[in-house]
């Protein structure tokens, strides 16, 4: 079988993961790829963990990634990064947001952070990036707000696409 | 050209393609999107109707008037809309009326889980599934040409992984139809008795034609590959079975689900060694093919419940379980969604926890306030099911000798969609019970669409609105009050009042949800570390803006924050001021 490409972006709602997969998505079907995209909508965006599946190549059927399968991750959070870490294959790649959202149950004291996130996950991927996307979108774009288009130009480095496509893609999808 | 749409883009720009102009809903995850995008086509009609029964309803009558109608909804939204689904199924259609039912496999925003599959047979309509995006907007067409044809409402089944995956879609100019003359036919359109027994006999017909329409419809195709398995499947269940089985199995990939086309199924049960049937849910086409007196494997290796994924049928079928990587070096905590910073639901709940009282709950974002630290929801059934269970639950304490006083909550769209009749039943038969009205001017849940209380419509013209209080007054309620539910003090007096009223009493707790575009700005509330004595009182509101550090200290993330100030008010030393904004709007 021909193959497909999986990716996978992971956050929390409310962080931009749709518009980034958008994004992603736009510059696939500009490179001629056959794309799938997967996510829930509904309960998920208050504040819960979400996660949007893409898949692309000559000939996609399941919009869904299968665990153990996914090509490339962006994590927009450091425990969504652990969450979601099975469906990495073993010579994944996974961008990671060095940033922390202290979910309901933390906040509660009913549970506690993994702090040590990046530690754990940089003895099980081998290809990890971590990126301060809050700090670089504050510094080049003065809005903390773009991080989710910073992770993705970290993503971009990875995909071996021209530049050109994400540029056109992103001035179409996001408003100025 | 071709666009990246999903499932629910798709069917509205198959009611845009196929010459619809009339579309009507009451919003309802998975299913929201589908009109959310066809209100902007300037050709069609389309509307939020205050729920899915008028949404039928308002579709039968277009669809009488000649125009080609679709109507939206989730899957429990089928509930409510069946007393005329069963009946337009006898009076046929004179516009093609197709009926889109959006189910939700491993609940992820409802209440239930039910396989809409079963209301073809029972409503003795047609039914259309489709498996990506491309077919979602091409069966739009199919299905208005069958309800035409046939004279029959047509339901377009999908599934979660359908309505909000996205795929490229070959997309087309719109074909103008022209709308049907209306005639006046009583024999057909008059469900009384004498006329509706002739059309039982006529539906019965057209199912007998539309099995034979099955077994020749281009949508219902065999896939040969290797023979010695076979798969007859639909919808989503067809690219997991294809991801998994490839050319390694043959396919019978059936679309239309109902009526089946037993031909087509006997020709591919032959033509296969070993038979299985793979979809979710029910076994909806399992017992249909076992009805025939074919052999084939069902649920008895495939789970009933929940959404597939191709790891499950790879598990099912050969055992083997996906390579992965997980983490056990911490336990990972879990995420729920939450009710958001200043979200005005949280003040009332937290109020409404420090009364003690049984509070029935509803349908809609304040479904969260079951979740710690607020816990204050004791129940969740179907929209509208808070008014008639807290006239119930008081009625029957009362009768049984343990009177006591029992709140309902309910959203402002959702009392439009089924509360109203529970409050005439409440003042009809001397019920006490306390209804608060969460007046968040939205249906904040799935999305933000307006509703009879918003003063505007789906297409944005300025309408009457609808006040709620004019509505339970008029209802017979003496006891109505109305508060800003950021106002801790005035809810927990409203609160006490009702409860102490003898008598059916309203408070219509008022504020805009705070996720709503062109708020005013409140401010932020800011800790003084000085002042806070780390007893954490303000944590016990569960709003996310609120950060708990290692060392005990409490900030709050200014940019969460939406200036609510509720954490302020329950602050027992005045530890956290207001920065910013004007005064409470």
């Amino acid at each position: 079988m021909a193959k497909v490409t999986n990716v996978l972006l992971v956050g929390v709602g409310g962080q931009g993961t749709i518009l980034a997969t958008k994004v992603l998505a736009g510059v696939l079907q500009d490179e001629g790829y056959d794309v799938k995209m997967s996510e829930v909508h509904g309960m998920s965006q208050r504040g819960g963990s979400v996660v949007s599946f893409v898949r692309y190549g000559d000939r996609v059927y399941s919009p869904l990634v299968e665990q153990g399968t996914a090509d490339l991750i962006l994590a927009f959070e450091k425990l969504e990064a652990l969450r979601w870490l099975p469906y990495l294959k073993a010579e994944g790649t996974m961008v990671v947001n060095d940033l922390e959202i202290l979910p309901a149950p933390v906040l509660l004291g009913k549970a506690s952070y993994p702090y040590n996130a990046l530690e754990i996950l940089a003895g099980k991927v081998r290809e990890l990036v971590t990126v301060k996307a809050a700090q670089l979108a504050e510094e080049k774009a003065g809005n903390a707000r773009t991080q989710n288009i910073v992770l993705l130009g970290a993503l971009a480095k990875r995909m071996g696409i021209a530049p050109g496509t994400w540029e056109r893609v992103i001035r179409a999808s996001v408003p100025p | 050209m071709k666009k990246f749409l999903s499932g629910d883009e798709a069917i509205a720009r198959g009611a845009f393609e196929y010459g619809a102009t009339f579309a009507a809903a009451y919003p309802g995850t998975p299913s929201t999107e589908i009109i959310e995008n066809i209100l902007p086509y300037k050709e069609i009609y389309a509307e939020w109707s205050p729920n899915e029964k008028v949404a039928l309803e308002v579709a039968i009558g277009a669809s009488l008037a000649g125009a080609r109608s679709l109507v939206a909804m989730k899957h429990v939204g089928v509930n409510v809309a069946a007393d005329p689904l069963f009946t337009a199924a006898y009076t046929g259609v004179n516009g093609g009326l197709v009926i889109v039912s959006a189910d939700e496999p491993s609940l992820h925003s409802s209440q239930n889980e039910q396989d809409n599959r079963n209301f073809a047979p029972f409503a003795k309509i047609p039914m259309l599934e489709p498996s990506d995006s491309q077919e979602a907007k091409d069966l739009v067409g199919e299905a208005f040409r069958i309800s035409e044809e046939y004279d029959t409402p047509v339901l377009l089944r999908i599934t979660t992984r359908i309505a909000h995956a996205k795929g490229l879609v070959e997309c087309y100019e719109r074909q103008e139809v022209e709308v049907k003359e209306y005639k006046k036919n009583a024999a057909k359109y008059c469900m009384v008795p004498a006329n509706a027994r002739k059309r039982r006999v006529f539906v019965e017909e057209r199912t007998r034609l539309l099995s034979e329409f099955s077994e020749t419809f281009l949508y219902n195709r065999i896939e040969w590959g290797d023979k010695s398995i076979g798969i007859i499947t639909s919808g989503i269940s067809y690219q997991y079975a294809r991801e998994v089985f490839g050319a390694k199995a043959s396919y019978l990939k059936l679309t239309m689900t109902w009526p089946l086309p037993e031909k087509l199924m006997r020709e591919f049960a032959e033509g296969v060694e070993k038979l299985y049937v793979v979809e979710e849910l029910d076994p909806f086409l399992e017992n249909q093919v076992k009805a025939m007196g074919i052999p084939v494997i069902g649920k008895e290796l495939l789970p009933n419940m929940f959404e597939f994924t191709p790891e499950l049928l790879r598990q099912k079928f050969f055992g083997v379980d996906p390579a992965s990587n997980p983490v056990t070096e911490v336990e990972i905590p879990p995420r729920p969604p939450v009710l958001c910073a200043g979200c005005p639901h949280r003040p009332v709940f937290y109020i409404l926890k420090k009364h003690r009282v049984p509070v029935m709950g509803d349908i809609g974002c304040y479904g969260l306030g079951l979740q710690p630290p607020l816990e204050a929801v004791d129940t969740t059934v179907c929209m509208g099911a808070s008014v008639g269970m807290t006239h119930g639950f008081q009625k029957a304490s009362a009768w049984n000798g343990v009177p006591r006083k029992v709140v309902g909550v309910i959203g402002d769209s959702t009392f439009f969609h089924g509360g109203m009749t529970g409050v005439a039943d409440m003042v009809f038969n001397n019920g006490s019970g306390v209804i608060v009205v969460l007046d968040n001017r939205t249906t904040a849940m799935t999305g933000h669409q307006p509703h009879p209380g918003t003063g505007i419509t789906g297409k944005g013209e300025v309408t009457d609105e609808i006040k709620i209080e004019d509505v339970v007054r008029a209802l017979g309620v003496r006891d109505v009050q109305i508060v800003d539910s950021y106002d801790l003090q005035a809810v927990d007096q409203a609160v006490r009042h009702a409860l102490d009223f003898d008598g059916p009493s309203v408070v219509i707790c008022r504020r805009a949800c705070a996720l709503l575009k062109g708020l005013p700005d409140l401010g932020k509330a800011v800790i003084n570390q000085e002042q806070c004595t780390r007893c954490h009182a303000c944590l016990r509101t569960g709003c996310p803006a609120l950060v708990s550090h290692p060392d005990k200290s409490v900030t709050i993330d200014t940019n969460a924050c939406n200036g609510c100030f509720v954490c302020g008010q329950v602050c027992p030393v005045g530890a956290i001021e207001k920065v910013g904004g004007g005064e409470r709007g």
